[in-house]
């Protein structure tokens, strides 16, 4: 790709963008949100059309008009949200739109042989052919699609954040997957949020930001910090801010609680955090605890309150939770920041249950601006904004209800870095030991270890559905972690 | 950004000005004679009364196809009522009680056995429908005439529309303000827009689907006090097939099936759409499978400019 250049009305999406690729290759595309990653893949994917500049694929012309005429031209695309049907079998799923026929009937043996010699491929004969996909784990499913792209006879293979949904186990499985395929000749574009994974995975990385090329290199070399620097444009100081803290009162306190097995107290002025891989029942423990799904046996106490609990009591009781899937359970996309930040507690803005709208948004001016959330204003669509924008309305709202138990589920996923720190800062602001107010207690669960490291006071390892013992977070290193979560010895 | 939500938001009052347009180049200034209005608005009383309920189902992400069922009922009870010489205030307040019962029927179904609301009152539709005609005995019931007869009647005197449409306008407004502006309001629209999200912010899912639907209900029993009027009789069989001339209300008024989207205005402006088309056809001397035709096209149509309306801007 050379001098890719697309616009949005006024808004100049990429600014010139050059990008090459040669088979047996890993090449990481870096970028914050909104630098022109999805962008620059839409136009590759033949999803978006260049206002300037060519693609050539092994030296000749591609222009797709679409995605069908990218993908036969051997682009594929395996995005961020998987697109599988889920009712149907793997095998339907990889031969879906190059189902071979046979008098203009389905082939079925055929079908079975191509899907079972495209996951061969992948060195994965396990997947039963016949399974409905929404059946498998999810790193099982993305197997399912890069098999898909394999089938039609993709030459160049586009993953973005392809680890979002994944454990560390399945990670590491995909990047073994990704070097075969590199091996096999095939030319891989990895976007990724996560610095550690494209200097993991990748040959050479290229860094978008602002809709242009800052930088680039082979990874072998890189640092972590230069990266960023190229990334955000300047230098950054510390990510994870630490203030003072000063452990308080209990607040919320839970014994032998199944599902989970957990027993852990949290305190005002303190971060737990919860490390496990994604299916080792992090969520569920969290979402038991804040009335989501029901409690088998043990005890949660939240302050005075004692027993189980709905999430409507839970609030009342000034414990908040924000979900990890914010599209499907974190925000209402299609109502405004103003409804969204004030939904738990529209009780605040009028009597007698009627609302005043102009109270509403007058509320989320005030968080819009502390938060330095981007956008056109509180009546703006929550769905326009962008993951990082979204998750600081999603988070607002704890703390516009004014909660003093904070249950974070991987509270900085899909967003970018500059917002990731900001929520940093915040979430560190809210547990400092400050005169004049009560310090806020915070649980947190996230798939991110350096973040976990560099933000909680104490670590709880979660593995198979049970929680260890939380420990200060001074005797684990990322390493020690990864161990723990994964059964490898100490802890858990 | 200000122009586009400008259009997103008069969209369907553009539409209803073209289609009005269309139809006075066509007929005449006399289109849009008071007389000719005022027939209009007769005209589409009924719908708009069954589809300010429909806007409530529809935005909390349901849909109740028991609408007609239930006006047919309504319709029912009032004459059987009047017969017993009850007061006519009392006969439909009676009839709204029975909307009012069948909505509760659909709302404990839908939420209780957690049975999508399209399957739910699909059921209920047939089984209301059952209801009413063995009430009536599978007959018409002739009633004894009263002032519920004029609601819909050319008004005398000083009045400018009849009763019955300051009644639609005025209950209008009152389930305008209460999506807007209350707490029940922002709670349906959140539900409707996902309902995930509403769980964990806390919102009483059970309770409000369940007050959406008898409301809804209760605004089909009014509409089966306006049918009554017009009919007289209390008829069994009257609205077979009317909820989805109130669901196209909505529909073409801007509401998603999707949920978290819709207004009354815009479900009042759909319903005027369509009641325009028809009488331009017929006083056009287009015959009804004309009419038919061209709302068909003006359902999809209004629609697909919705979703381009949309996308266009995410």
């Amino acid at each position: 790709m050379r001098g890719i250049r697309k616009s949005f009305g006024a808004t100049v999406a990429l600014d010139g963008v050059d990008l090459a690729v040669s088979p047996g290759e890993i090449c990481g595309l870096i970028g914050q949100n909104g630098a022109g990653k999805s962008t620059l893949m839409g136009v590759l994917a033949g999803a978006l059309r260049p206002d300037a500049g060519e693609m050539r694929i092994d030296g000749a012309r591609y222009a797709p008009a679409s995605p069908i005429e990218g993908r036969r031209a051997g682009v594929a695309m395996i995005y961020q949200e998987l697109s599988l049907a889920p009712h149907l079998s793997v095998t339907e799923n990889v031969l879906l739109g190059a189902e071979p026929t046979r008098h203009g009937l389905l082939d079925r043996a055929r079908m079975r042989d191509q899907a079972g010699r495209a996951l061969a491929e992948l060195g994965h004969t396990d997947i039963p052919l016949d399974a409905p996909v929404g059946s498998l784990s999810v790193a099982t499913q993305q197997l399912v699609e890069i098999a898909r792209a394999l089938a039609v006879g993709c030459r160049v293979l586009v993953l973005d954040e392809p680890t979002s949904s994944l454990g560390r186990a399945d990670v590491e499985g995909l990047f073994a997957l990704l070097q075969r395929l590199k091996a096999q000749g095939h030319a891989i574009v990895y976007i990724s949020h996560f610095i550690e994974e494209v200097t993991e995975v990748a040959d050479r990385f290229i860094v978008l930001r602002d809709g242009r090329n800052a930088g680039g290199g082979p990874t072998a070399g890189a640092t972590h910090d230069a990266i960023v620097a190229l990334m955000v444009g300047a230098s950054v100081g510390n990510l994870f801010p630490r203030s003072a803290r000063a452990r308080g009162d209990a607040v919320l306190d839970v014994a032998s609680l199944e599902p989970g097995s957990a027993s852990f107290t949290l305190h005002r002025g303190e971060i737990l955090g919860i490390a496990g891989l994604i299916g080792s029942g992090r969520t569920r423990l969290l979402r038991t605890v804040f009335g989501l799904e029901p409690v088998r046996s043990g005890r949660v106490r939240v302050a005075a309150f004692e027993g189980p609990a709905t999430p409507h009591q839970r609030w009342r009781q000034g414990v908040g939770m924000l979900s990890e899937d914010r599209k499907e359970e974190g925000l209402a996309l299609a109502l405004d920041i103003a409804d969204n930040l004030t939904l738990t507690r529209l009780s605040a803005f009028g009597r007698g249950g009627l609302l005043s709208p102009s109270r509403q948004r007058a509320a989320a001016a005030g968080w819009i601006r502390r938060m330095d959330i981007k956008c056109a204003g509180p009546s703006q669509r929550a769905g326009e904004l962008s993951g990082g924008n979204q998750q600081k309305i999603a988070i607002a709202r704890l703390l516009q209800h004014d909660v003093d138990v904070l249950v974070l589920d991987e509270p900085t996923r899909g967003i970018d870095v500059g917002s990731k720190a900001q929520i940093y800062t915040l979430i560190d602001a809210l547990v400092a030991d400050a005169p004049g107010r009560a310090p806020k207690a915070i649980l947190m669960v996230s798939s991110y270890l350096p973040e976990l490291l560099g933000v909680c006071d104490r670590i709880a390892v979660m593995r198979r559905g049970r929680l260890g013992e939380p420990r200060p977070v001074a005797a684990y290193s990322e390493h020690e972690l990864m161990r723990a979560a994964t059964g490898g010895g100490a802890g858990a | 950004m200000t122009a586009r939500s400008l259009v997103d938001r008069a969209g369907t009052a553009l539409g209803l000005i073209v289609v009005a347009g269309v139809f006075g180049a066509l007929i005449g200034p006399q289109f849009f004679s008071p007389g000719n209005l005022e027939l209009m608005a007769r005209q589409t009383a009924i719908v708009s009364m069954a589809a300010i309920g429909m806007t409530m189902a529809i935005v909390s992400g349901g849909i109740d196809l028991s609408v007609g069922s239930i006006i047919a009922l309504a319709t029912v009870v009032i004459a059987l009522l009047l017969r017993m010489e009850v007061h006519p205030v009392l006969a439909a307040l009676g009839a709204v009680a029975a909307g009012a019962a069948c909505g509760l029927v659909n709302g404990v179904l839908i939420t209780q056995l957690r049975v999508v609301p399209f399957i739910v009152t699909l059921g209920t539709m047939l089984i209301i429908r059952g209801v009413a005609k063995g009430l009536a005995e599978e007959r018409r019931i002739e009633a004894p005439v009263t002032w519920l007869n004029d609601l819909l009647r050319v008004p005398r005197g000083g009045a400018l529309l009849p009763s019955g449409i300051w009644l639609v306008i005025g209950l209008a407004l009152l389930v305008a303000g209460l999506l807007r502006y209350t707490r029940f309001g922002r709670h349906v629209f959140a539900i409707g827009s996902n309902e995930r999200m509403a769980r964990l912010c806390g919102v009483a899912i059970t309770r409000t689907k369940i007050v959406v639907y008898v409301l809804t209900a209760m605004f089909a029993g009014l509409a089966g006090v306006l049918q009554f009027s017009k009919l007289s009789v209390g008829d069994p069989t009257v609205a077979v097939g009317l909820e989805l001339d109130v669901i196209a209300a909505v529909i073409i008024g801007g509401g998603s099936l999707l949920g978290g989207r819709g207004t009354v205005a815009g479900t009042l402006i759909g319903a005027a759409i369509m009641t325009v088309i028809q009488i331009g056809c017929s006083q056009h001397g287009l015959a009804n499978w004309v009419q038919q035709i061209v709302t068909g096209i003006i359902i999809v149509a209004a629609v697909a400019l919705d979703r381009m309306r949309t996308s266009g801007g995410e």
